[in-house]
This record gives structure tokens, C-alpha cells and sequence, in this order.
């Protein structure tokens, strides 16, 4: 049962890079990028009671805690105003 | 306990594929945001909670509990987030035009 | 594996830096998941840390300074391509002969593996293999990176400190109560959240410190989850409410107080006779001895990362700041 949950979430982790591969906007990728990491929590908590070592929940927290960290670091330097003058470059261009 | 934790485990893959069909084939990001944000965090709870009901130790148990706990704070804190910060960013919500004009006339008194 | 070659493939091709960053974010996180995978648990631990975290928010800030987009390039480079092809197959059929990876019999494992793994326990008394074998077996060797983190931090001071004129710093406390409470409507769902999560964070990073001897951890983890901590307040509480927080000098000083930690417990050993950064002279009873040791050195590592990390990303953050003031004041 755990080997089928596993597999499940690697399934959904191929969906979720395609997506970051895609992705048209920048936000998109973030959001592709932030499902990836909280389905690498749940991978590592599974994979550590496959293999029998419960000590991997350690490195689940963590990873939750920086993906979190990650994510509010990318979007609070989104909108700093350097990126929105390349922006209405962008737009100026087009 | 097996039996339990087994459905436990099955709800929340399901949940979990149905997030990721959904991420590939929603038309816009806001719609994809909604497919990821609400069924990632009721995913992970349960397959958690499936985890829990194996019995395993004291600790373990602790520390799946605060995993549990912290991706109920994260997870819709993250969305909301990056809900925000696309807005201020200036990105259009696709909108259907007729449905937009119609809601707006039947609105008013 | 397939995953990793397609991420590097794409975070080549893309010539938005942005995106960049967020699929080295994956690459890395990939990286964490091989690790667990092949059983590795504590170099796991410090790449999801270091790798997924630090490193994405530290190159967020560079990019703030750097703009946007990359350069197109204004060559081919198929020279390049050629050469690292040719040098790149000349190694592996190098390897080709060296005994397959992981067999028993292999020169690697037969000498010095064995004897840590059967040793460690008597000599050390620490359940945990790698830390006893980072802190105290191979103590050199953390010593040398322990200072290369500080020297990096140096680098960084030397090469882009900005001088905070006494007028600077006024302004900065007088904007403190305004800029709060314009960031306050703005943020409102995350500071409140964020204030909850980071003294968590904190006492998190003190268990993994403490924990290292008997699960995966130790000071290079434990100091990275620290600044992490410290970064998240920052971004959402503001640069000057952060200096106010944590002195520029303090942090400085911190970062020399971990390496000197470290240094001091080998000097403590010398003079009490026996070599440098032996820890059985710490104490009456060798064992004993092992264990002061390795949790002083842990201490010091900690310590030292957690301030060298904090500087470098005051430093990147305070200069797009000012740069950003003076064109908000210019315009």
C-alpha cells in the first residue's frame, strides 16, 4: 500500500515539472515549483517508513519549512521595482 | 489498523493525482492555483494521517503530528501568498466576457 | 535520474533568470530525494537545507542586483561543447576500470570503513557515525571548511559593504513606524502567520543543533535553518526593523566568536598535552572528553554559519535597498 502511494506521488511530481517546464508566466513556474516541494515531504515521509528509518521525518520538516521560506522569498522579490521596469520593457517592446 | 490506514492512504493519493491532472489542464493560473492549493493540503492530512494509524513509536508519531500541523499553517498561507502577489503583479484573470455583462446588469436593483 | 538531466537541460535553455532559480529549486530538491533514497539521511538533510533554501534566496537577492534577463550570447560556443565532450568522455573511460560501485570487496571499504564503523562506538560513544566521524575523527577537515565559510563571509563585507552614515541610520529608525504600518495592510496575513512559525523554526534549529549525535543534524544544518529563520523576518518585517533587530557588529562578531570557539577547544587540547583538537584531554574520562568536544565544535560550526549567512544577505538585500531609495528619492 505504501509502494502505491508512492508511486502515486512520483506520478504527480512528473506533472507538476512539466508544468514548471511549460509554464507561460512566472507564476505558474513558482506555483509548479511550491507543489513540488510539499509532494518531497510527503515522498520523504513515505520513503523513510518503506525503508524503515522514521528518522527522515527530520529532514520532511525542514524541507517543508524552507519550501515555505522559498516561496515567500521569491514573491516578496517579485515585485521589487527593478522587475517591473523589464516588465513594461517587455510591454514596450511587444 | 492496516485496513484504515490502506483507505486513508488511497483517499489521499487519489486527491493527490487529481491536483496534478489538474495543474496540467486547467485553462488559467488562478483556475490552477484552486486544483493545487485545496486538494495538496487535504492530501497531505490524509496520507498523514494513513501514516499515523501504522503505530509506530512515541516520537515518530510527535513528529508526524507537527508535520501535520505546520502544512495546515503553510500550505494555504503559500496560496494566498502567491494569489496576492500575482494580483499586484497585474495578472488578468481569464474572464468570460458575456457571463461578466450578464452578472453586472442582473446586479443591479 | 532522467529528471535530473531534463531540469539541467531546460535551466539551461531558459534565458529568464527567474525561472532559472525556481528549477534549480527543483534540481536540488531531486538531488535531496537520490540521497534518501540511497540511505544517506544526513547529507540529505544539509542539501534540502542549503540547496532548496539558502541557496535560492541568496541568488534572488544577487539577481535583484543584476536585472532580469540574461545577456543574449554573441557566439556559438561549439568549441566548448566539443572540449567538454572529449574530457568529459576521457573520464569515464577512466573509470571504467575501477571496481563497480558499493561491491564489498573494493579497497575503499576494506581499510579505513571498517574501522570507523566498528570503532566508533568505544572510542566516542556517539550512536550517530557521521557526526563522529566529521567532529572527530576527521576535526581537520571541519576546521578548514568552518573557516572557509568565514572567509567567504569576509569576502562578501570586503568586497560590498555599504558604509550606514549616522544620518542613514536616523532616517532608518524615524521610516521604522510608517513603513510598518504601510506593511502592515499589505502583508497582514503573512506577518501574522510568520510570527507564529519563526520562534518554531528557531527552537527547531536548536533541536537539530543538540540532536545531531543521535539522528541526522549538526551545526552546518542547524545554522542554515537559523539564518533561513532570520531571512523570513527580515523579508516580511523589513530591512530597518531587522538591523534594529540584529546589529551589523553583532553578527560580525558572532561569525569570529564561532571560528575562535572552534580554534580554542584545539588550543585547550595542546596545552593540555596531547595533540591539537584531541578531545580526549578535555576531561577525566576520554569518552566524556569526545563528547564535550564534538558538541563545543557543533556549537561553534553553528554559530558560524548562522552569522556568515545572515551577513551576506544583509549586505545583497541593504544595497538593492539603498539603490532602490535613491531612485525613489531621484524620481
Amino acid at each position: 500500500m505504501l509502494i502505491a502511494a508512492t508511486i502515486a506521488i512520483l506520478v504527480v511530481m512528473i506533472m507538476a515539472m512539466i508544468r514548471a517546464f511549460i509554464g507561460p508566466t512566472l507564476y505558474d513556474r513558482i506555483l509548479a515549483v511550491n507543489m513540488f516541494g510539499t509532494k518531497t515531504v510527503l515522498l520523504i515521509s513515505l520513503l523513510g517508513f518503506l525503508m524503515g528509518r522514521p528518522e527522515f521525518l527530520d529532514i520532511a520538516i525542514v524541507y517543508a519549512l524552507i519550501n515555505f521560506i522559498s516561496v515567500i522569498g521569491v514573491l516578496h522579490y517579485s515585485d521589487s521595482s527593478i522587475f517591473k521596469r523589464s516588465d513594461t520593457q517587455k510591454n514596450n517592446e511587444q | 489498523m492496516d485496513i484504515s490506514s490502506t483507505v486513508f492512504l488511497l483517499i489521499g493519493s487519489f486527491l493527490c493525482i487529481s491536483g496534478g491532472v489538474g495543474v496540467l489542464r486547467f485553462p488559467d493560473f488562478y483556475t490552477r492555483m484552486h486544483a493545487v492549493g485545496v486538494t495538496e493540503t487535504l492530501a497531505t492530512a490524509m496520507i498523514l494521517i494513513g501514516l499515523m494509524l501504522l503505530n509506530p513509536a512515541g516520537l515518530v508519531l510527535l513528529k508526524l503530528i507537527i508535520i501535520l500541523l505546520m502544512t495546515l499553517f503553510i500550505s494555504p498561507t503559500a496560496s494566498h501568498a502567491l494569489a496576492s502577489a500575482a494580483i499586484q503583479n497585474n495578472l488578468v484573470p481569464e474572464l468570460d466576457e458575456n457571463e461578466d455583462n450578464e452578472k453586472v446588469t442582473s446586479s443591479n436593483p | 535520474m532522467a529528471f535530473l538531466v531534463a531540469t539541467a537541460i531546460a535551466i539551461v535553455r531558459m534565458k529568464d533568470l527567474f525561472s532559472v532559480i525556481m528549477l534549480l529549486g527543483i534540481y536540488s530538491l531531486l538531488s535531496a530525494c537520490f540521497f534518501v533514497a540511497m540511505d544517506a539521511v544526513d547529507v540529505a538533510f544539509t542539501e534540502a537545507a542549503v540547496g532548496a533554501g539558502i541557496s535560492t534566496l541568496l541568488m534572488l537577492v544577487a539577481i535583484t542586483m543584476t536585472g532580469r534577463e540574461e545577456n543574449p550570447s554573441r557566439h556559438k560556443p561549439v568549441l566548448a561543447l566539443v572540449v567538454v565532450i572529449i574530457t568529459g568522455s576521457l573520464l569515464i573511460y577512466g573509470t571504467l576500470d575501477m571496481p563497480y560501485f558499493g561491491l564489498a570487496g573494493d579497497p575503499v571499504h576494506l581499510h579505513v570503513a571498517p574501522r570507523y564503523i566498528n570503532d566508533s562506538m568505544q572510542e566516542i560513544g556517539v550512536p550517530n557515525i557521521v557526526t563522529s566521524v566529521l567532529a572527530s575523527y576527521r576535526a581537520f577537515d571541519t576546521f578548514g571548511e568552518v573557516v572557509v565559510i568565514f572567509t567567504a563571509g569576509m569576502g562578501v563585507l570586503a568586497l560590498l559593504s555599504v558604509v550606514r552614515l549616522p544620518k542613514d541610520i536616523a532616517k532608518d529608525i524615524s521610516n521604522i513606524d510608517s513603513l510598518n504600518k504601510c506593511m502592515h495592510e499589505e502583508h497582514l496575513i503573512l506577518r501574522i502567520v510568520a510570527k507564529m512559525l519563526i520562534p518554531f523554526i528557531l527552537l527547531f534549529a536548536l533541536y537539530v543543533q543538540f540532536h545531531g549525535d543521535y539522528g541526522p543534524g549538526g551545526g552546518f544544518q542547524a545554522g542554515v535553518i537559523f539564518a533561513a529563520a532570520i531571512i523570513l523576518y527580515t523579508m516580511l518585517f523589513g530591512m530597518s526593523t531587522a538591523r534594529r533587530v540584529i546589529n551589523q557588529s553583532f553578527i560580525q562578531l558572532l561569525a569570529a566568536v564561532g571560528v575562535l570557539l572552534y580554534g580554542s577547544v584545539g588550543v585547550v587540547s595542546l596545552l593540555e598535552g596531547k595533540n591539537f583538537l584531541d578531545y580526549s584531554a578535555l576531561s577525566a574520562d576520554p569518552v566524556a572528553g569526545q563528547h564535550l568536544g564534538i558538541l563545543l565544535i557543533e556549537l561553534g560550526v553553528g554559530i558560524t554559519v548562522t552569522a556568515v549567512m545572515v551577513i551576506i544577505f544583509f549586505n545583497f538585500a541593504g544595497r538593492s535597498n539603498d539603490q532602490q531609495n535613491k531612485e525613489s528619492n531621484e524620481s
